[in-house]
């Protein structure tokens, strides 16, 4: 690696690397069809080539490549959840993390900065030490920290008695990190069609042919494709696709909204997030304060940005960081999410023989990106869901056996 | 400020409003396990025009609005008596008082 980079400075001349071949004419039968090029799709595409060997695989996209949730999130990575599954599964995510600018070959900018979130009361208080035990148990770097330490991590709070809401203390989780979102999505997409995936963006999936609880195919708006199996993974639109396909879900599309602000000088180290407050905020390289708050108070498919929530963030971040009233802002958007009534995701088998679903990543789907994509890549292969996704599975709604997860992003404590 | 039409109040904020799900039929008391996970768990999550429950907050008023969720447009709303004409018994054969 170093010698490499050495040599690559020492070139005179660059050759522009593409990350994606041309878009290929649409064959008429792949082993697995995936629906969905946003990062969970295209890391399970490149696991399926990577470990298992399948190559004849087609991405299908009805938009461009990570045109969705993939660059829509706060890039944000950690895996201090509440539940022993969630925090088990978020962990293995840690674990890929680390190596995958390495794996991918192309710089994802992880940035380790650690990751704080904020108590207001007793009852959030009690809910940090939960996790922080919880964590810890399961090898997961969190502590519970008074105001005290919080200072020294980041003086820039407002940390005084007099604030609205005092912050009484924190959970801190030193491996919190970001990443470069976009970049996970073209980094994946890229080893995946090395090894000889096809990604077709812009080709809408416009229905199915099943025999009996067997898919057969996949009808696109650029000719039928006969599959051998198909992975569903497009996040807000998982009802629309799973209606297509004959799958009830226990999901609703909720816009969730984020925006930043224009550069400033580097000023917040840490990333710090308030689930009393519904906010949270970090700062990039480049010096812009990424801001997100909680869902939409109401569902729908739109990706439009609203005053109320703008409103409501801004107070709040501004009661954590005073200054900020002085700080403009520079871009907003929005996301569609797929919230499921337990925050937990819905990953596996479905009742249909060779259709997979990677659905209900709701609010916390980026972070999860590598070990779904390498964990699904598992499960749609042997055609057996692994043991560490068995609590998302399908079915346990049916069961009333919901996993819980209260440390997801933008539940209120 | 985006505006919604109550029934009883008229035109407010639509953060004086609270979203209170899809209106479907509730399953009998006596519906199988099953239908009552399907009927807590499972929604229909359309993208178009649906019919849901909402509530005035500070009026505790409870209304049927049909919205159009794929560009999050306001159709239509009216009292739920407009639908419910008839009283729905929510208790079982037994009761609990």
């Amino acid at each position: 690696m170093a010698f490499g980079l050495l040599k690559f400075g020492l070139r005179r001349t660059y050759r522009a690397r593409g990350i994606l071949p041309p878009r290929p004419a649409l064959k008429s039968s792949y082993d697995v069809v995936i629906i969905g090029a946003g990062g969970h799709g295209l890391a399970a595409a490149h696991h399926l080539a990577k470990d298992h060997g399948i190559t004849e695989v087609a991405v299908l996209d009805k938009g461009y490549l990570a045109g969705g949730n993939t660059a829509r999130n706060t890039a944000i990575v950690r895996s201090n959840y509440l539940t022993p599954e969630g925090v088990r599964f978020y962990d293995e995510a840690m674990q890929l993390w680390r190596g995958l600018s390495h794996e991918l070959g192309l710089n994802l900018m992880l940035s380790n900065r650690g990751h704080l979130t904020l108590a207001h009361s007793d009852a959030a208080l009690r809910t940090m030490r939960w996790r922080a035990e919880v964590n810890k148990h399961q090898g997961v770097d969190s502590e519970l920290i008074d105001p005290g330490e919080i200072r020294k991590l980041c003086p820039q709070l407002d940390l005084s008695d007099e604030a609205r809401w005092p912050i009484l203390g924190a959970l801190y989780h030193p491996p919190g990190a970001t990443a470069r979102h976009d970049a996970v999505a073209w980094g994946y997409a890229h080893e995946a069609s090395r090894r000889g995936v096809e990604i077709h963006e812009h080709t809408e999936v416009t229905g199915f042919r099943r025999e009996g609880s067997r898919v057969t195919a996949v009808e696109t708006d650029r000719g039928t494709i006969h599959c051998g199996r198909v992975l569903q993974a497009v996040a807000g639109n998982s009802t629309r696709v799973g209606d297509m396909v004959g799958l009830r879900m226990p999901i609703r599309t909720v816009p969730l909204q984020a925006c930043v602000s224009v550069p400033i000088m580097p000023v917040i180290d840490p990333i710090i997030v308030s689930g009393s407050l519904h906010t949270y905020i970090w700062q990039t390289a480049r010096g812009e304060l990424v801001m997100g708050g909680s869902a939409d108070p109401y569902p729908g498919y739109t990706t439009r940005s609203t005053l109320d929530f703008k409103e409501g963030l801004m107070a709040h971040a501004m009661e954590l960081f005073p200054f900020l009233g002085e700080v403009r802002l520079n871009r907003q958007w929005a996301g569609m999410t797929d919230m499921t009534p337990d925050f937990s995701p819905i990953m596996g088998k479905t009742p249909l023989d060779n259709y997979y679903i990677d659905a209900g990543w709701g609010t916390w789907g980026f972070k999860a990106t590598p070990v779904c994509g390498k964990r699904m890549a598992e499960t749609v292969a042997n055609d057996r869901a692994p043991e560490i996704i068995h609590a998302f599975d399908m079915g346990r709604f049916a069961r009333f056996d919901q996993v819980g997860e209260r440390g997801a992003a933008s539940v209120g404590h | 400020m985006k505006l919604m039409n109550c029934p009883l109040n008229g035109w407010r904020n639509i953060g004086e409003f609270v979203y209170g799900g899809e209106v479907r039929p509730a399953p009998g008391a006596d519906a199988d396990t099953e239908t009552w996970a399907d009927w807590v768990f499972m929604v229909d999550n359309q993208a178009g025009v649906v019919r849901e429950w909402w509530f005035h907050a500070p009026t505790s008023y409870w209304f049927i609005a049909e919205r159009d969720t794929a560009n999050d447009t306001l159709i239509r709303t009216y009292p739920a008596a407009e639908i419910f004409t008839e009283r729905v018994e929510f208790a079982s054969g037994e009761k609990s008082s």
